[in-house]
C-alpha cells in the first residue's frame, strides 16, 4: 500500500487502496504459532465477513480489544504496518505502534459501506469457518480514521479520560 | 399457522431493514451532533442502512444470536414452532445470507446459526425476532447491589451508578449509539431476560411507571455527558434510549441487569 503510515496523525482521515488480511482471535493464535509470510509488512483487518459465492456481502470491523494480548507479538513477528478495527486497543499496543505502525478505526456495523469495494484475492485457514478464516482482500477507497498513531497518541485514550472525569463526578 | 416461509421473511426484514424509530433517532442525532467526526460516523451509518434496504443485504455482518419471542395460543405446539424456526434459520443463513455464528464451545466447530426461543401463552399469535451484534452482548452486565467498589446501595442512585459504570467500561466497544435495556430486582436470569426484552420497546415510548420514566431520562442525560459518542470516537450521542423495567426481588438479592443494544439493534415482528 502506497502510504507511509508513520506520517499519519490521530484524527487524519485516510482512504485505503490495496491488499488487507482479515484476522480475528483464532487467526491471531494461528499466525503466532505458525509461519505465514504472506502477511509480512501487511495490513490486518479485525473482521469476520459474510461471504457468498466468493463475494464479500458484508464486512464491518469487530471489537479490536479481543486481540490486545496478541497484537504486540504479531506486529513484531510480521512487521504489520496498520491495523483496522473498532473500539481501539490497549496501552501495550499503543507502545508497540511507536515509530512503526498505526491503528485505524472503521465504523462498527457499517458493513455494507466497506464491502461494496472489496474483492476476495485468497482465503487461508478456511477450516476455521467463514468468520475466523483469513481472507485476503483487495480494497478500493476504504475510508478509515486514524485513532492511534505511531507517535503514542490515541483518540481512544482521550475519549476514555474525558468520560472518566464525567463518570467520577456523577458517581462520586 | 406460522410457516417456515413466514419466519424466513421475518429474518429478511429483520436483517436488512432497521426499525424506523432507531433510524429516525440516528438521523436526529446526525442533525444535532456538534462534533464533525460524530456527524461523519452517523452519516455513514445512515448510508449503510439505506444500502441494506435497497440491496436487501444484512445491515451488519454480525448475525448475533437470533432471539425469538413467541406468543402463541397453542394451536401449534412449541415443538412444532421450534422446528419451523430452526429450519427457517438454516434457510435464512444460506439465502439472505447470514453469517454462521453458532460455534461449538468445546470443539470450535461452526454449526450454522442456533436461535434462542422464548415462549409465552397468549390469545393472539405474535412473533418478534431480535438480532444484535456480539460486541454489544459482550459489554452487557449483571450487577449485584450493594456494590462496594462503586459505592452503590440498594436504591435508585445505586442502580444509576451501575448503569454509568457499564457505559464507562463499554466505551465504543459495542457499536454506539447504544440502546440500553435495564432490569432491576428478580433472580439472575430474570434481570438478564427482562433487560434484553426492553430493547424491543420503541425508543420513543413512554414508560408507564412515572418513577422509572424519570430514571430513564436522568440516565440518558448523564450517559450522553460522557461524550463517548458514535463509534466511541467522541460526540454527544452515546445512547439513543434507555429503557428500564422492574421485577420483584428476593429479600437477600438486588440485581441490576444491563443489556446493551448496538445502533444496529435489529428487530422485526410478525402478527402485529
Amino acid at each position: 500500500m502506497d502510504i507511509d503510515f508513520t506520517k499519519l496523525k490521530v484524527g487524519d482521515k485516510v482512504v485505503l487502496n490495496g491488499t488487507i488480511f482479515t484476522a480475528r482471535d483464532r487467526a491471531h493464535l494461528f499466525l503466532l504459532k505458525n509461519e505465514f509470510p504472506q502477511i509480512q509488512n501487511s495490513i490486518i483487518y479485525h473482521c469476520g465477513p459474510i461471504v457468498k459465492d466468493d463475494k464479500i456481502i458484508a464486512a464491518g470491523p469487530t471489537s479490536s480489544a479481543r486481540m490486545d494480548a496478541y497484537t504486540p507479538k504479531l506486529i513484531d513477528k510480521y512487521n504489520i504496518k496498520a491495523i483496522i478495527g473498532k473500539g481501539g486497543m490497549d496501552d501495550n499496543v499503543l507502545k508497540k505502534l511507536k515509530g512503526r505502525a498505526v491503528y485505524l478505526s472503521a465504523i462498527g456495523g457499517a458493513a455494507l459501506i466497506y464491502s461494496k469495494n472489496m474483492k476476495i484475492k485468497n482465503v487461508y485457514c478456511k477450516e476455521f469457518g467463514m468468520t475466523e478464516a483469513i481472507w485476503e482482500i483487495e480494497v478500493e477507497n476504504f475510508p478509515v480514521i486514524v485513532t492511534m498513531d505511531s507517535n503514542g497518541n490515541s483518540l481512544h485514550s482521550e475519549v476514555l479520560e474525558k468520560s472518566r472525569n464525567v463518570f467520577q463526578k456523577i458517581v462520586k | 399457522m406460522i410457516t417456515e416461509k413466514d419466519v424466513l421473511d421475518l429474518y429478511r426484514k429483520c436483517a436488512t431493514e432497521l426499525s424506523s424509530d432507531i433510524k429516525e433517532g440516528l438521523k436526529d442525532a446526525a442533525r444535532t451532533e456538534e462534533s464533525e467526526n460524530a456527524r461523519d460516523v452517523l452519516e455513514s451509518i445512515i448510508e449503510n442502512i439505506e444500502i441494506a434496504k435497497t440491496e436487501s443485504k444484512p445491515i451488519c455482518q454480525d448475525t448475533g444470536i437470533p432471539v425469538f419471542y413467541v406468543k402463541h395460543d397453542k394451536t401449534q405446539s412449541e415443538e412444532d414452532i421450534r422446528k419451523i424456526i430452526e429450519r427457517a434459520t438454516d434457510t435464512a443463513t444460506k439465502e439472505i445470507p447470514l453469517r454462521p455464528n453458532a460455534v461449538d464451545s468445546v470443539s470450535g466447530k461452526v454449526i450454522g446459526n442456533k436461535p434462542v426461543i422464548h415462549f409465552e401463552e397468549s390469545a393472539k399469535f405474535e412473533m418478534t425476532l431480535l438480532m444484535k451484534g456480539g460486541g454489544s452482548e459482550n459489554i452487557s452486565k449483571i450487577y449485584s447491589l450493594p456494590d462496594t467498589m462503586l459505592g452503590a446501595d440498594r436504591d435508585i442512585e445505586g442502580i444509576k451508578k451501575c448503569v454509568f459504570d457499564a457505559v464507562f467500561n463499554a466505551q465504543g466497544k459495542g457499536c454506539p449509539p447504544y440502546i440500553i435495556g435495564i432490569a432491576i430486582g428478580g433472580s439472575i436470569e430474570e434481570v438478564a431476560h427482562l433487560s434484553k426484552k426492553q430493547l424491543l420497546r420503541d425508543i420513543n415510548d413512554h414508560n408507564k411507571d412515572s418513577e422509572l420514566r424519570k430514571v430513564e431520562s436522568e440516565l440518558l442525560e448523564g450517559i450522553n455527558k460522557m461524550e463517548i459518542g458514535p463509534s466511541g470516537i467522541g460526540g454527544k450521542t452515546t445512547a439513543l434510549a434507555i429503557k428500564l423495567a422492574k421485577s420483584h426481588r428476593h429479600p437477600a438479592s438486588f440485581f441490576v441487569g444491563v443489556s446493551f443494544g448496538c445502533w444496529a439493534t435489529r428487530r422485526a415482528s410478525y402478527g402485529h
